[in-house]
């Protein structure tokens, strides 16, 4: 099986040759290419190069086009810091104050620098991997993207207590995302990520998350041309997997913290499963770690497909080794073939 | 003694739905009942720390630690002083976010312990390693509180912990974020003196420090 079929196998829950296993890579290819981490976001080049190299030397089963989260804050004309050994950050907000939510435009994707230059990235390695390898684009959720836009104490008071200015920005948000989300798939987007790391309820309690950021997912994610998976960046997501099963994700990104045999009986036939790898702990596993963790999440989430193996973030941080990421791999390779053996 | 059980109750739920208005009501009525500060200050603090504790075992979301904790402070604030320390007045405490802006584990913690009744310096948030050291240096501050989001910043800790030795300040590093939940030992690689898992934890190490004591 190539990469898509693998993965897609594993999509419509059944077993494929092996587990598809997702290394998430992001600015971790400037550390492939040895160049600064700004640099390598300059030129949608250096992102192609690195991801054909990456996808190779680590028999990833995806391409991943996610540059950085506050990408998405520079359409909208804030402001990013990168930093020489982990993710661009958001800088400093740019809604100041709740009463300048009126005032903001949706940003226009071909007006972004930034945002062409993952379309061309995407167009590049598409015409490169034609239907082999699936490439995935990543969205910010409407509902989470104001903890960049204005900062998470703000975005509290807007969401508990000011419902017409927060009911504004969504609509905005949403006619972003989904502009977004589209233009991704149009470039040769196989799937788009909804990252919402606002939906689990280690950050917003459910009650309110139904009310509010669920509708905005059901409804945003109704409006893309393609496929979706739901990422809460290694938030818990047991409690909402229905709910997020509800919003047509065919995908879901799960924690390190969920109940793995709980959330494999409720994802069964009904969601694939992503994940749960921790990526912070990654950074110092040696080999037998590696090993050990892998072979475990196998024989707890990969009988009977609808699991693909990842880490829990969403994003492999700088920090981790190569051989790291070689030995996850490797044994994914190893004990990951279907059907899985029982291991002692 | 009913009373005052059934209104902690009444108060609690008050925070977990963000109701100011409420939990001011029962605020006043409480103080009404005990006529004491320091009884107000046990109802948010044990409050708080139930809230907390929900949190820690999957229970409750941090917006609602956050808004109870800001809650809280705000009541706090309303019957105390400005100038009225209660706990703590011995030791200059600060609190920074090393490196990035997203500030919220820094507000819950400054909220937690206001309305413990500690006063805390804000160092802010964006802050680089030579920033938070020579502020640290520069207001001999005795307990230094870090918070961070992602993994590069919380490494840099300690390059934090090292520079103000090197300046020979005695103060202690107590560190949180998401990196050090996700990485239970992280904060010992990086030669922090605690790792401040919520509000009401860094409350109680402030108070092991003060004393003389240590995490193990």
């Amino acid at each position: 099986m190539n990469s898509m079929e693998r993965v897609m196998t594993a999509i419509t829950h059944k077993e494929p040759d092996r587990v598809p296993m997702f290394h998430l890579f992001s600015h971790y290819g400037a550390k492939e290419l040895g160049i600064n981490i700004k640099n390598y976001f300059s030129d949608s080049k250096n992102v192609v190069e690195a991801q054909l190299r990456m996808q190779k030397k680590y028999s990833n089963d995806c391409i991943y086009t996610f540059t950085y989260a506050p990408i998405e804050i520079e359409a909208f004309g804030g402001e990013v810091v990168f930093t020489e050994d982990g993710p661009p950050n958001s800088g400093q907000p740019f809604i100041k104050n709740i009463e300048q939510i009126k005032d903001i435009d949706v940003p226009l994707i071909g007006e972004s620098q930034q945002l062409k230059r993952v379309l061309e990235t995407t167009q590049a390695l598409k015409e490169s991997v034609g239907d082999k390898v699936p490439i995935i684009g990543v969205v910010m959720s409407p509902f989470s993207l104001p903890v960049m836009q204005m900062g998470f104490e703000k975005y509290l008071e807007l969401l508990y207590f000011r419902k017409d200015e927060f009911d504004f920005l969504m609509k905005i948000n949403q006619e972003f995302c989904v502009a977004w989300a589209n233009a991704q798939l149009e470039a040769g987007a196989t799937a788009i990520c909804y990252f919402d790391p606002l939906a689990s309820p280690a950050i917003i309690e459910r009650s309110k998350y139904i009310e509010t950021g669920h509708i905005i997912a059901k409804e945003t994610i109704s409006r893309f041309n393609g496929a979706t998976a739901t990422h809460l960046a290694s938030g818990i997501s047991l409690p909402v997997i229905d709910d997020i099963i509800s919003t047509g994700s065919a995908v879901l990104g799960f924690s390190e913290e969920d109940n793995i045999k709980e959330i494999k009986e409720k994802a069964k036939g009904k969601i694939c499963l992503l994940g749960n790898l921790n990526g912070i702990e990654m950074a110092n596993w040696d080999k037998k770690t590696a090993q050990n963790k892998v072979k475990q999440l196998i024989q707890g989430a990969a009988r009977g497909g609808g699991f693909i193996l990842s880490d829990n973030h969403g994003e492999i941080p700088w920090q981790v080794s190569e051989s790291t990421l070689l030995d996850i791999a490797e044994t994914v390779k190893e004990y990951g073939t279907y059907p899985i053996r029982e291991e002692a | 003694m009913e009373r005052n059980i059934k209104l902690f109750e009444e108060f609690q739920q008050a925070l977990l739905e963000v109701n100011r208005i409420k939990a001011a009501e029962i605020f006043d009525e409480y103080y009404n009942i005990n006529q004491s500060f320091e009884e107000l200050e046990q109802l948010t603090m044990k409050a708080l720390e139930v809230i907390g504790d929900g949190w820690e075992e999957g229970q409750l979301s941090l917006s609602q630690v956050y808004m109870s904790g800001v809650i809280c402070e705000g009541l706090i604030e309303k019957y105390l002083p400005d100038h009225l320390v209660t706990n703590g007045a011995e030791l200059k405490i600060a609190i920074g976010v090393l490196q990035d802006h997203h500030s919220l584990g820094k507000r819950i913690v400054y909220s937690i312990l206001s309305s413990s009744g500690y006063h805390l310096i804000d160092f802010g948030q964006g802050l680089s390693v030579d920033e938070i050291v020579e502020k640290t240096i520069n207001e001999n501050i005795d307990i230094l509180l870090i918070s961070t989001l992602m993994l590069p910043s919380a490494l840099k800790v300690k390059q934090v912990v090292e520079m103000i030795k090197k300046k020979g300040s005695p103060a202690k590093v107590i560190v949180g974020g998401a990196p050090f939940r996700l990485d239970k030992e992280l904060w010992r690689r990086v030669n922090a003196d605690a790792d401040g898992k919520n509000g009401i934890e860094v409350q109680k190490i402030i108070k092991r420090f003060s004393e003389g004591g240590k995490q193990s």
